[in-house]
């Protein structure tokens, strides 16, 4: 489904990504974990298609297309979806009224008709129950005045409603006390299929708990260091990050 | 050669001022000092502080002529009328047929184009020149006392040439459930001045909702000079309307100007899309205990567009809370500029004023001038003011474009939430709806 090649990005003049390669296939949970300031949020902003950052080198495939000749939104009417580390506030537009919003422009690039808002209603009602938010939420603002928790499950929300084929989960995990975590996890889990894929980017080991991955990698220095099964997300949490900082990629390459 | 002398703009003035019907000795009088002060003042330069953002000069250059109206000898039935037809005005009547609408052409009365059969009886809407010619209601008592015509020369200008406009009286009491709305189109054959002037009296604890909407049937160039005069009794409430839709090619200058007593409330909403060059000015003066005033608007500037608008909030009298909220929205080479003023008089201890102006550029050529001023002469007063200019948000665009919606729709989504939030303080429905589609529209057409 993806696959990154020698990738190398960054922001003006600063290189943040600097040779990533990673292949992910449907059915497929990645989790990619690293210390702050490792290319993660990166990673995630670049693969969503953020402007403000520059791929100076490498390839990434998407179901056999160039992904980084696709804007932002063809990217998302072809299935991927960010979600958001730092959900942007938007005031003045309701949030269901940017949920239908962004629902029917990918029915509309999908070959497929519009929903009315009546139409729309029923459908978000039931995926508003599978992250436990209150329908009040729909009348307000996109994000604006909401808590971190609240934020986070709205971005769980229109995941939900847009069913992505390849979901990016950037620190979804942050700020969220446990039963925030559990019920965005379950979220998560519910809307897994062998079609799909997910990578979740995350600090903490904690979130896999819940979303229990199938490959782990971790990022330092803009490059995938270390990968392995889940078992590695453990490791990590035991020995924290100098562990695999002190490990040379060359040596994880041979391994 | 030609030999006939093109007269100057000022001399073209006097020669219509000279060449008007004669009316009572009290107007005649009023006319003359408008005329005198307006001859001294002149048209403001960009060194006139008021004026400073904004330069009058393709007003004052041009000679205009004044617009056609019937002879004053004649009824206003079927003359003017007869330029605009009713189905012109359909797409300025928001298709609310309740409203007690009146209708001026050119700046004159048009009874055949206004519908107002189902207003209180204690309400008294007029024309000023039937209310002149009869003396129905006295409007000398108030004309050209609330309106500075002795310091803003286009108030004097108006004032020297007063003819015709509304006269709206509210008796003690009344409520008026249904929107009076007055209607000033300009029919539009080019280089027209008109010099609409209104009056709204509302006596103690009466009620009502006043739109005044200024519009055009043909693009073309012309000047509309306006002044309305309110005075608000002892807990009177008003909310005021402002829509200044003119032509695209047009000059508009419109004041209005208020006087509040005790516990009045005034609630003014200032929209200004129109003309290529306007000004709006809407002042008001708190000089009663307890008098509140909220002053909201917003403009929506394109093109070569420039607009500006100037509010007044003057703080007489103790306990007055004013607020206000002005967003301008400015795209292409257009120019917006804000000016508000809040001055906190001595005696007026216990204000509580808010200020605020938003503005959001849509284009690098674009430019937008705010000026918020606050002069405070008591000590025990509560005034914040702040301004703000920006570009789209970079990141929310993002967003939304991540989430599947095209940049011209994501810009379009977020231009029109901008503003939108303003028109949400519109507390009449029908009209917050119809120019929140307004401003939808325009901006997917952008």
């Amino acid at each position: 489904m993806l696959e990154i090649n020698d990738l190398h990005a960054g922001i003006g003049e600063r290189e943040i990504l600097r040779g990533i390669s990673l292949k992910v296939n449907a059915g497929e949970i990645h989790a990619v974990m690293g210390p702050n300031g490792s290319g993660k949020s990166t990673l995630a902003q670049v693969l969503a298609g953020n402007p403000s950052y520059e791929v100076t080198r490498g390839t990434v495939r998407y179901n056999g297309q160039d992904l980084l000749e696709m804007d932002p939104e063809v990217r998302a009417q072809n299935g991927i979806f960010l979600a958001f580390q730092y959900p942007v506030e938007i005031p003045g537009v309701s949030n269901a009224y940017f949920l239908r919003s962004a629902y029917n422009e990918i029915r509309k690039a999908n070959g497929m008709e519009e929903v009315d808002p009546l139409e729309f209603l029923d459908l978000v009602e039931e995926k508003l129950k599978l992250v436990d938010m209150d329908q009040a939420m729909l009348s307000r603002s996109v994000n604006q005045g909401f808590s971190g928790g609240e934020k986070k499950r709205n971005e769980i929300l229109q995941m939900a409603v847009l069913s992505p084929r390849l979901a990016i989960l950037d620190e979804t995990d942050s700020g969220l006390d446990i039963d925030a975590l559990r019920v965005v996890a379950e979220g998560v889990n519910k809307l897994r299929s062998p079609e799909n894929a997910t990578i979740v980017v995350t600090h903490y080991q904690r979130l896999l708990n819940y979303i229990v991955p199938d490959y782990v990698h971790v990022l330092a220095g803009g490059r995938i260091v270390k990968s392995g099964g889940k078992e590695l997300a453990l490791q990590l949490e035991e020995k924290g990050y100098d562990w695999i900082q002190n490990t040379r990629p060359t040596e994880v390459a041979t391994a | 050669m030609s030999t006939i002398a093109v007269p100057e703009p000022m001399a073209a003035y006097r020669e219509n001022f000279e060449r008007q019907a004669e009316g009572p000795d009290w107007l005649d009088a009023l006319r003359r000092e408008g005329f005198e002060r307006f001859e001294s003042l002149g048209f403001p330069t960009t060194k006139n502080e008021d004026w400073h953002f904004t330069s009058v000069a393709a007003i004052a250059e041009q000679t205009f002529h004044p617009a056609m109206v019937s002879s004053p000898d004649v009824t206003s039935e079927g003359s003017t009328a007869g330029m605009v037809a009713p189905a012109d005005l359909e797409r300025f009547n928001f298709g609310e047929l309740g409203w007690h609408t009146f209708v001026f052409v050119n700046g004159e009365f048009s009874e055949d184009l206004s519908s107002f059969a189902g207003l209180p009886k204690d309400v008294r809407v007029t024309s000023l020149a039937t209310a002149i010619r009869s003396g129905i209601g006295r409007p000398e008592r108030h004309l050209g006392k609330i309106a500075a015509y002795d310091s803003h020369a286009f108030t004097a200008l108006n004032t020297a040439f007063i003819r015709d406009g509304a006269f709206v009286e509210l008796q003690a009491n009344v409520v008026v459930e249904q929107p009076i709305h007055l209607v000033f189109v300009s029919e539009g054959s080019g280089e027209a001045i008109a010099h609409p002037r209104n009056l709204i009296v509302a006596a103690p604890n009466s009620r009502a909702t006043v739109i005044e909407s200024y519009v055009s049937v043909r693009d073309s160039c012309y000047f509309t000079n306006a002044v309305t005069e309110i005075s608000l009794g002892e807990g009177a409430r008003l909310d005021h309307y402002k829509l200044q839709r003119e032509s695209a090619k047009s000059f508009h200058v419109g004041t209005v100007q208020v006087r509040q007593a005790r516990a009045s409330q005034l609630h003014s909403f200032s929209f200004a899309v129109g003309g290529s060059l306007a000004r709006t000015n809407i002042y008001t003066s708190l000089d009663g205990d307890g008098a509140t005033c909220t002053l909201n608007g917003l403009y929506l500037t394109d093109g070569t567009q420039h607009i500006d608008n100037q509010t007044s909030i003057e703080h007489i009298a103790p306990n007055c809370p004013s607020h206000e909220v002005y967003k301008g929205v400015l795209d292409g080479r257009s120019h917006g500029v804000f000016n508000g003023k809040v001055y906190v008089h001595p005696e007026a201890q216990k204000t509580d004023g808010k200020q605020s102006n938003n503005n959001l550029l849509l284009s690098p050529s674009a430019r937008v001038d705010t000026k918020p001023q606050l002069e405070i002469f008591a000590d025990d007063v509560k005034c914040t003011h702040g301004a703000t200019v920006g570009r789209l948000d970079e990141l929310a665009m993002f967003y939304l474009r991540s989430r599947g919606i095209g940049p011209e729709t994501a810009r379009m989504l977020l231009t029109y939430a901008f503003a939108a939030d303003v028109l949400e303080m519109i507390e009449l429905e029908p009209l917050k709806k119809a120019l929140e589609e307004m401003v939808l529209s325009r901006f997917a057409a952008a």
